[in-house]
């Protein structure tokens, strides 16, 4: 390892989580229909090499059931990661450049959406929505905005007096102009890296909804579901049925943040020398 | 002192602001709804045999056809005077239902908070302090792991292991089966509580160790730090002077903007160990449409999180003298 060059090296792991977590996203598409496949012949089978994470008690290849559900929660993921990063962009530069009482609205907005907690406020809204995909969407898409909306906040408000940006005004240069050869370049690095550590935040908090049964239906193949029934078997030492699934979940969070932190170190120019 | 009482007041004043926004908000997220009250308790079969009178009552009783605003000034008038309405699924008043949980909650909460907190802070120092070593890498990459992990799956891997692997603690309930409320002794409810608590602790670390660690090495590498060193101060008594004053303000107030992170984990927690908490009551009230408790619920959660909000910044301004002279000059 230490003979490859940091950065190549970064290149190579942010590929690699890219590549891999397309993979499940496609596999786990294309196998959609065969996660529905009951048998009963093989019904409780401990893990082995037919069936690598075993099948449960209607004969579900877990495998497969697992790369559907992972699939979809990717996919949640992605729909509600660009909806609350929209937010999150409009209301931060709102914020920050349109004067002392949109900022207080504002802010105080986060404050209140920061007030209930997380878990609670994604009940509350999935309820208002009646519960199923929809909610799940709208709810996690309402509550990961905060945290990004201040750090641009922040940002703007920094970069509205950095010396650059006072030195273009003088020479006059209109504020479009100013906005997008100067603030854009310094705010997208950051708002990406943003984008994508919010995805892990996502995800997690799409499974735990949907295991506590306000997410998406049983029907669906869904990783909150997968978990939520194992528990049932779990006295009975069907313990494949909560591991496997559990752990690849795990993996993939893990390559998200990957990702995002590779993306970050790319990006930032002050650790480009490492 | 006067500059103190105005910025606790000011603070006050504010998180009642919020919290009556956080009424409205919720009270409106149910009003929305488009689920049915009846259609989610009674159900469609056992309606479909009921006489109209039947219908409209049990209607009246779940507050179906009453305009929302009535609802909500009712219900807002009522909650001043300290009375949250009635639980339509415990058939208590909201109050007592709360209390009882609250109880059960806070000892589970309050554990939790402060074995996270204090090991953590721990772990973040030790691996701040001795940055790239093994130790280091096995704290950092625990911490980015279990910040990864799922807390319900977490749950569930530890009852798997403690409750039906080993069958040394019990599988969930904070009480023994079939035991009269009077038999149930503290070393009961202790060791019904170890593995929830484990598990909130677990999950709440790896954040403060991450935040703590990072801020360390920002000490470690300051000037100051620096200068102690040519002087000849040993490593305990820079930590001791200098690391540990910079760095427990960040992780305290850090500690107290997390309550809202343990509460969240404590609503599956208690899901999956049956433990009858808050938290548990909140998913049944959510599931059974139960609009008074969840109100309830909420509001109580809401309190906890701001105050813990409030007393971080009060903290500030105890903890860190600049802050005080600050508050004095303006």
């Amino acid at each position: 390892m230490k003979k490859m060059n940091g950065r190549i090296l970064t290149v190579v792991l942010f590929t690699a989580a890219v590549l891999f977590l397309a993979g499940i996203t496609i596999a786990g598409q294309i196998y959609a229909d065969e996660a529905m496949v009951t048998d009963f012949s093989r019904k409780n089978m401990p893990p082995c090499a037919e069936y690598i994470f075993g099948t449960d008690w209607m004969g579900r290849d877990m495998f497969i059931r697992t790369l559907t559900g992972l699939s979809m929660s990717i996919k949640i993921g992605l729909l509600t990661t660009g909806i609350s990063s929209v937010i999150a962009f409009v209301l931060g530069t709102m914020a920050a450049t349109m004067g002392k009482t949109v900022d207080a609205v504002i802010t105080w907005l986060i404050d209140l959406v920061m007030g209930i907690p997380h878990m609670l406020l994604l009940i509350l809204i999935s309820y208002a929505c009646g519960k199923g995909f929809q909610g799940v969407v709208i709810g996690v898409s309402l509550t990961h905005w905060t945290s990004l909306a201040r750090v641009i906040r922040g940002e703007v408000l920094q970069l509205k007096e950095a010396p650059y940006i006072k030195v273009a005004q003088k020479l006059g240069m209109g504020k479009v102009r100013i906005a997008w050869k100067h603030m854009v370049p310094h705010l997208l690095p950051q708002f990406l890296v943003g984008l994508i550590l919010l995805f892990p935040h996502a995800i997690l908090h799409e499974s735990s909804i949907t295991f506590l049964g306000f997410g998406l239906s049983p029907e669906q193949p869904a990783i909150g579901i997968i978990l939520s029934e194992s528990m049932k078997y779990l006295a009975m030492g069907r313990w494949w049925l909560a591991l496997f699934p559990g752990l690849l979940l795990v993996f993939t969070v893990v390559l998200f943040d990957v990702a995002g932190e590779s993306l970050r170190k790319m990006l930032d120019p002050s650790s480009a020398h490492k | 002192m006067k500059d103190h009482l105005l910025f606790i007041g000011k603070n006050i004043l504010r998180m009642i602001l919020l919290l009556a926004a956080v009424s409205i908000a919720a009270f409106a997220l149910m009003t929305i709804s488009p689920i049915d009250p009846l259609q989610a308790n009674v159900g469609q079969a056992a309606l479909g045999s009921m006489s109209q009178e039947q219908i409209a009552k049990l209607e009246a009783y779940w507050g179906v056809g009453t305009p929302p605003l009535e609802r909500f000034l009712s219900w807002a008038s009522d909650f001043l005077r300290g009375d949250m309405g009635v639980s339509l699924l415990y058939r208590q008043p909201v109050t007592s239902v709360i209390a009882v949980k609250l109880a059960n909650s806070l000892w589970l909460m309050a554990t939790a908070w402060v074995i996270s907190g204090l090991v953590g802070f721990l772990l973040g120092v030790i691996s701040g302090l001795k940055q790239g070593t093994w130790i280091d890498r096995i704290i950092k990459g625990y911490s980015l792991l279990i910040a990864s992990t799922p807390t319900f799956w977490l749950a569930l891997v530890l009852l798997m292991i403690f409750a039906v692997w080993l069958k040394v603690l019990p599988i969930g309930l904070s009480v023994p089966i079939g035991l009269e409320a009077s038999g149930v002794t503290i070393a009961d409810r202790i060791q019904h509580a170890i593995l929830p608590a484990i598990t909130l602790s677990i999950t709440g670390i790896s954040n403060i160790t991450l935040h703590t660690r990072e801020k360390m090495i920002e000490i470690m590498e300051s000037d100051y730090v620096l200068f102690a060193k040519a002087r000849g101060e040993s490593t305990w008594s820079i930590v001791k002077h200098h690391g540990f004053r910079n760095v427990i303000l960040p992780a305290l107030t850090l500690q107290f903007a997390s309550i809202s992170e343990i509460f969240g984990g404590s609503v599956l927690v208690e899901q999956i160990f049956s433990y009858p908490g808050l938290g548990q009551a909140a998913v049944t009230a959510g599931l059974g449409s139960d609009v008074p408790l969840l109100l309830g619920i909420t509001m109580i959660s809401a309190v906890f999180v701001f105050g813990g909000n409030l007393i971080a910044n009060i903290l500030y301004g105890v903890i860190d003298p600049r802050i005080r002279r600050g508050g004095k000059r303006s």
